[in-house]
């Protein structure tokens, strides 16, 4: 294959496979990607993973110890999709664990209260699904098939958050109370989500044009806050922006610009939640380092044992 | 006095939440993502099951709790579970024997179940047989890489051994459910079953059993060691700040 097959296969909106000939970049691009995916999806089990012990029903702890479990199975997909460009996982969380690869800065936001586990399923599976959706559609085939499977799943994240939501807004004044203070919370962080303004992103053209991504980022950003605010008014909350007003001319709300100043300093990963997150991530693999050994040393003695059976 | 029914059910329902609760600690902290998720999937199959035990207790003892009453609402001195599954994780070693002496007793017992007179507990008993036995493969797989893999990890599993050993008596149930057995509620004692399976899990990982047998009592009776309190506080500390609220 070719640079011209490549291209043919892209312009047909066909999936690039594998074993395909691809530029460099489209590879490089695609690993960045799949492997920033596949951290925050582990990483972000963490904020809710803090939750399952504290869930203040079995009902609310069966559900979210679900959640967490599906983000380490997006995990592994994601790594395996990553696998399928020719790096190896351990080698992937290495650079996690240093540092030179990022997550979604979203989870370097803390869980003080049981009602940002709903805002998180509800606002950040939100704007994951949001995110995500069209990368069911990527050029790349292993990333887009691994997708619909996470997309399915994320659905029911969504729910699962925003029925802890409605719970607590139907519930006590103080349930009421602690909904609305993780929506002050994790409204903004949730708009960021969809990463910098059109003006300031500047892979955005080249991924389109490769398919990788559909979308732009502030055309997600609209359709997110579109679908979002009808839900904010069913629960009865309020969205901590004054200046968020429909606009009967253009069809689509209106909404003040993030702070990008503290999105930036979130997306650098310095501070006590981001040191947390990686030395948690980073102590668990380093403590399972003999377990995983233990299992290499115990299949090589089985092969050994059949040869000589 | 003789346990009745609802003791009996409490007793299995605390056993497996705590259980339950201790394996969910491990998520994120797990030796790899696979592990993550099935430690996560075998505490799901557990509280799944304590679940439909405390809401059976709430029809037995006919005061109208729900399972969330006896889950946030009592202190530990009113759990009946026995000592080994509120005992700290400690390492993955440690945490995988607790599993195999805890899974070779829980077929036992659930298959002794699958029996009963009682129609609740045959019913669930004869799905948590099949649970359970995806649970047993997965603690004695790993018990046997473990112990037969490197000698740090024969060491540990040997160590995580003698640290659980003293507590698994409690596994095999207790002394005061006697009429309960004559009644058919539950099945016969399954000591000599238990010790004949655990021998092999521990012969085939290499292991030396423990010469002497296990000592530590009291859980089955509301009395507990230091660990199940702080448990609790944090499980139940929630739920407990905004009583009759609904989540
Ligand atoms: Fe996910
Ligand atoms: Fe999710």
């Amino acid at each position: 294959m070719s640079q011209a097959q490549f291209d043919a296969l892209i312009d047909a909106d066909e999936r690039i496979e594998p074993d395909d000939w691809m530029p460099d970049d489209y590879r490089k691009t695609l690993v960045r990607q799949i492997a920033q995916h596949a951290h925050s999806e582990i990483i972000g089990m963490q904020p809710e993973g803090e939750w399952i012990a504290r869930a203040p029903s079995l009902h609310r702890k069966a559900i979210l110890t679900a959640k967490v479990q599906d983000e380490a199975g997006h995990g592994m997909y994601l790594y395996g999709a990553a696998e399928s460009l020719g790096v190896d996982r351990a080698e992937l969380l290495d650079r996690l664990h240093n540092k030179t690869q990022k997550y979604s800065s979203i989870f370097n936001y803390a869980t003080p209260e049981w009602a940002d586990v709903g805002a998180i399923g509800w606002l950040v599976d939100g704007a994951a699904i949001a995110n995500q959706v069209p990368l069911c559609r990527c050029s790349y085939g292993p990333y887009g098939r691994a997708m619909v499977r996470i997309c399915k799943e994320e659905s029911f994240h969504q729910r699962q958050g925003y029925q802890i939501m409605l719970t607590l807004s139907e519930g006590t004044p103080e349930q009421k109370a602690m909904a609305q203070r993780a929506l002050d919370r994790w409204w903004w962080p949730s708009i960021m989500m969809f990463g910098p303004p059109d003006t300031e992103s500047p892979n955005t053209a080249r991924s389109m044009a490769w398919g990788i991504k559909r979308y732009t980022n502030d055309e997600l950003r609209q359709q997110f806050v579109a679908a979002t605010v009808p839900q904010v008014e069913l629960l009865g909350l309020t969205v901590p922006d004054p200046d968020l007003v429909w606009n009967e001319e253009r069809g689509q709300y209106d909404f003040s610009e993030p702070d990008w100043a503290e999105f930036a300093t979130m997306v650098k990963g310095e501070g006590e939640i981001p040191n947390l997150r990686i030395s948690t991530r980073r102590n668990a693999h380093t403590e399972g380092e003999w377990v995983r050994e233990a299992a290499v040393a115990y299949a090589e003695k089985q092969q050994q044992r059949e040869r000589v059976a | 006095m003789p346990a009745d029914l609802l003791t009996h059910v409490l007793r299995q329902a605390d056993r497996i939440l705590v259980l339950s609760h201790r394996l969910a600690e491990w998520l994120t902290h797990a030796p790899e993502l696979e592990e993550d998720m099935a430690l996560a999937n075998i505490s799901l199959d557990l509280l799944g099951q304590a679940r439909h035990l405390y809401t059976y207790a709430g029809e037995l003892e006919g005061l109208g709790h729900d399972e969330d009453y006896f889950a946030y609402f009592r202190d530990a001195a009113d759990f009946r579970n026995p000592l080994i599954v509120e005992q700290p994780n400690g390492d993955f070693a440690v945490t995988m024997v607790r599993q195999v002496l805890h899974d070779h007793a829980a077929l036992l017992y659930w298959e002794s179940m699958c029996s009963s007179t009682d129609q609740t507990l045959a019913a669930l008993a004869a799905r948590a047989v099949n649970e359970t036995r995806f649970h047993l493969r997965h603690s004695t797989g790993w018990l046997i890489r473990l112990g037969d893999g490197t000698d740090e990890s024969h060491r540990r599993a040997q160590a995580g051994l003698d640290t659980m050993w003293p507590f698994a008596g409690e596994l095999l149930g207790a002394d005061d459910e006697d009429d309960l057995r004559a009644a058919g509620l539950i099945g016969p004692r399954f000591d000599g079953g238990w010790r004949a399976a655990v021998g092999a899990t521990v012969v085939e990982a290499t292991l030396t059993m423990p010469p002497e047998p296990p000592t530590r009592s009291g859980g089955l009776e509301g009395d507990h060691s230091e660990h199940l309190a702080p448990m609790l506080e944090v499980m139940q500390d929630l739920a407990r700040a905004h009583p009759g609220a609904t989540w």
